[in-house]
């Protein structure tokens, strides 16, 4: 088993890490402890550097929507601090007592993405310290900003391999006042792809557009947010109607709360694919007895599956680009997509860098 | 090899017709578009594929000779400024779209497709988002080095979130594919962090980027204040209230005279400051929120709201002439870059007209209110000795009162040549050396663009140390770099 630190200022986390590094004793961040079982498991003696000491949120500047977290700030803190002034960070993965860094670090989303984007594309400057002892940060804390590498992008979803992230500055968004979720059922997997398509293409500005699958039928679901939810679901409905969908609108953070646990599970499978390869993965899926969720205009998918198997995972990526989240000990899989041995030789000569001691696993 | 032997090296692989050596032809190559600073390269390539492009950089790799890449010359902070016996890789000639995919809003297209062309490729229904002012001739080569923004950024956001992958040639001249058409290929982001590089980690030669729908609704207006204060304030009102501008820009008293000269737009000569809001989305939820922004703009001496596409065009005809108008007030001009927060804006203008006023010049205000991102327009008489370096120290203390108020060098244009001294403002030499790391994974031998970027030039190690400092420079005795 690991041993644990807890070190309570970004300087000691760094000269603890700077220690192992020295020491060549592997070392593994945590933060919520949320998605330990996703990287492949650690070597023997690894240090496990927790981030719960930084925990601290140092600046809300609620007139220009920014603010700068300690990595290890616990999301849902985060975000009841910014509702307050009726704002968000518009991160919302499955929670669990996810930390703002642990998110970032992970490269985890929620239904939200589609339209603020990611971890990579809301964080506008980083702290992050390095096995060699050193602390450095980029970015800076305004929403617009090209000085300098974008370090930040390096790090999110890096999965803490490169070094800890200790500091975050992001930008927020406004909650919208209202919100609307027009749903339609479909019965087959073309008929679900229609509709989604017919919905992606049209100029309606949605703040979602999921769909669930299971069982050989499922459901398209589209958001609105903002002064006037309601009329525009209407708009959306009509769509999926005239696609043969059958609708409803709904009130609707039950529905969205299903969509994000649908993102956990004994083995979890995130599928990138294309958004009109959607139902092809829907058989699948059907094949091989998963239940889907998914971002339909980001092409982001997620297979849940109740009995976990290797050969799931093979079967998936004979077609497709698939990351193991979710698994439990023992299943023999690589968690990673395979990847292209020339981009993975620049990204190791970047690893090499970053994490010159090599610790960071 | 002498560069006369890897000029014969380069003719072979592109052909004679497509290496430029006249020095009379070279001098068109000087600068991009930041004109204080010219520097004629040693030859100017332009290659007319993927494969081409490789085997120039390939040469250049093997010959020990530095180059810098250039899509249309357009960039304000030169970031394509020619290095002195380096090779100058235009690739004007790789302009072909590729794949358009509509049902999954993805293009494919080369580095020297320009910004506009995207959109056109994909219109009527869809558009690419990122709209720098210089877009029609602007490429995307370009916008991907520089991170682009533009008037709508504030709320589709910036170059770096719209590509998804990228074909690269890499500094020794091997080519790699980071991220694809898909989102979250595995392993690090190389894509967000080749995006915005300033072309010092390799050129791109094939990119894939994301486009969106076209909104349903535009609806636009121009508000004129008092002075640029009361306009400040109501564009914090706005952003207050939940409301997200798909643009929000302001201009202040002396731009609104130079455009207005230049277009009759028909803005206020007299107003203190002119403020364009634009929003777009769905048809219900945009003329509800326009309501709102009128009432929220009841304050101002005017509005002028657009009633069709001719006056919405009209209205934005003043700003985004504002930058070529200012030949009306002086001869010269020096654009800064800076950003910064969005509530500082009263305060930092305040200072601004300040400096001005110490140094007897006169500053034109023209900015992306919604993300504070500044452009202030250093006016001055390059024929009148001493005064174009007294508009230089004008506008480096402007960004100095910019990053001191938290904000940033530069928000849109980059580095480059013209900021790089300013880095250490915002960045010590932990964050520097930092920068490097990156920089030295993909290109150890520094032949990429050198010179841009970093405040002063530096070496890869074998591998990197932690940065501290030598006794000599604690006592103040040496640099290190």
């Amino acid at each position: 088993m690991p041993v644990a630190e807890a070190p309570a200022t970004r300087e000691e986390l760094c000269s603890a890490l700077a220690a192992a590094g020295e020491a060549g004793t592997p070392v593994r961040f945590r933060g919520g402890g949320t998605k330990q079982a996703w990287p492949p498991a650690p070597p023997e003696g690894t240090l496990e550097l927790a981030t719960s000491g930084l925990d601290s949120i140092l600046e809300h500047n609620a007139g220009d929507l920014t603010a700068v977290l300690e990595a290890g700030v616990p999301l849902a803190e985060a975000q009841s601090v910014f509702a307050k002034e009726g704002q968000m960070l518009a991160l919302d993965p499955p929670d669990g007592g996810a930390t703002v860094g642990g998110v970032v670090a992970s490269g985890d989303t929620g239904p939200l993405r589609g339209r603020y984007g990611g971890p990579r594309d809301l964080v506008v400057g980083m702290r992050v310290a390095l096995s060699d002892g050193t602390l450095a940060k980029s970015g800076g804390k305004v929403i617009k900003n090209v000085a300098g590498y974008d370090i930040a992008k390096l790090f999110a979803g890096s999965f803490g391999t490169l070094g800890a992230i200790v500091e975050l500055s992001v930008r927020l968004h406004p909650v919208a006042p209202a919100a609307a979720t027009a749903v339609g059922h479909a019965g087959d997997p073309e008929e679900l792809g229609r509709g989604t398509a017919a919905v992606s293409r049209s100029p309606l500005e949605h703040h979602g557009l999921d769909v669930r699958w299971s069982d050989g039928s499922g459901s398209v679901l589209i958001r609105f947010a903002g002064a006037t939810p309601r009329p525009q679901a209407e708009a959306a409905a009509r769509l999926l109607r005239e696609e043969g969908l059958t609708t409803a609108i709904e009130d609707d953070d039950r529905l969205w709360d299903e969509q994000r646990a649908g993102q956990r599970g004994a083995l979890v499978v995130k599928v990138s694919a294309l958004p009109t390869r959607l139902p092809e993965l829907l058989r699948v899926a059907d094949e091989l007895g998963a239940a889907l969720v998914g971002r339909a205009t980001l092409g982001l998918w997620w297979l849940r599956f109740e009995e976990a198997q290797a050969s799931s995972v093979e079967r998936l990526r004979r077609d497709f680009l698939a990351r193991v989240e979710d698994r439990p000990a023992g299943l023999d899989v690589d968690p990673a997509a395979p990847l292209d041995p020339a981009a993975r030789a620049l990204m190791q000569r970047v690893k090499d860098r970053f994490d010159p001691a090599g610790v960071c696993v | 090899m002498t560069n006369g032997s890897l000029v014969e090296r380069l003719k072979g692989v592109v052909g004679s017709e497509h290496v430029v050596t006249h020095e009379r032809q070279l001098a068109t190559y000087a600068s991009d578009g930041l004109l204080q600073y010219a520097v004629e390269p040693a030859a100017v390539v332009l290659p007319g594929s993927s494969d081409e492009v490789a085997a120039v950089v390939r040469a250049c790799h093997e010959a020990g000779v530095p180059w810098v890449a250039r899509g249309a010359g357009s960039g304000l902070s030169g970031g394509a400024l020619p290095v002195e016996e380096g090779i100058l890789i235009a690739l004007s000639r790789l302009r072909r779209i590729v794949e358009v995919d509509i049902p999954n809003g993805r293009v494919l297209v080369e580095p020297g497709v320009t910004n506009i062309a995207v959109s056109q490729a994909v219109a009527p229904t869809h558009f690419f988002p990122p709209d720098p002012s210089s877009q029609i001739v602007c490429t995307i080569g370009g916008n991907v080095a520089e991170n682009s923004g533009g008037a709508h950024c504030f709320k589709y956001g910036f170059t770096t979130n719209y590509v998804t992958g990228l074909d690269v040639v890499l500094p020794d001249g091997a080519e790699i594919t980071l991220g694809g058409p898909e989102l979250d290929h595995p392993g690090y982001d190389l894509v967000g962090a080749f995006v915005g590089s300033e072309g010092t980690l390799g050129i791109a030669t094939k990119i894939w980027l994301r486009v969106v729908p076209k909104p349903e609704a535009v609806r636009t207006l121009v508000a004129f204040f008092g002075s640029t204060v009361q306009a400040g304030e109501v564009v914090s009102r706005i952003v207050s209230e939940g409301i997200v501008p798909g643009a929000i820009e302001m201009m202040d008293n002396l731009s609104i005279r130079a455009a207005e000269g230049a277009t009759n737009a028909g803005y206020p000569v007299d107003a203190g400051a002119a403020l364009v809001v634009e929003l777009d989305g769905s048809e219900a939820e945009c003329e509800t929120r326009f309501e709102h922004v009128k009432e929220l703009c009841s304050e101002a001496d005017s509005v002028r709201v657009a009633r069709d596409e001719a006056e919405r065009d009209l209205i934005w005809r003043a700003r985004k002439a504002a930058f070529a108008a200012m030949g009306r007030i002086a001869p010269n001009y020096y654009v800064q870059d800076s950003v910064i927060p969005r509530t500082r804006l009263a305060e930092v203008l305040g200072k601004i007209e300040e400096l001005a006023a110490e140094h007897e010049l006169q500053v034109a205000n023209v900015f992306h209110a919604g993300d504070g991102n500044l452009h202030p327009l250093v006016c001055y008489d390059g024929a009148n000795p001493g005064e174009a370096e007294r508009a230089e120290e004008l506008a480096g203390q402007i960004v100095k009162a910019c990053v001191d108020a938290g904000g940033s060098i530069t928000g849109e244009h980059g580095v480059g040549v013209d900021k790089k001294r300013y880095m250490p403002s915002m960045f010590d030499e932990a964050d520097l050396a930092t920068f490097q790391r990156l920089r030295c994974a993909f290109d150890p031998d520094g032949r990429a663009n050198p010179g841009k970027v970093m405040p002063t030039p530096r070496l890869c190690g074998e591998v990197p140390g932690p940065y501290r400092q030598h006794p000599l420079e604690q006592a103040g005795l040496a640099e290190r770099f």
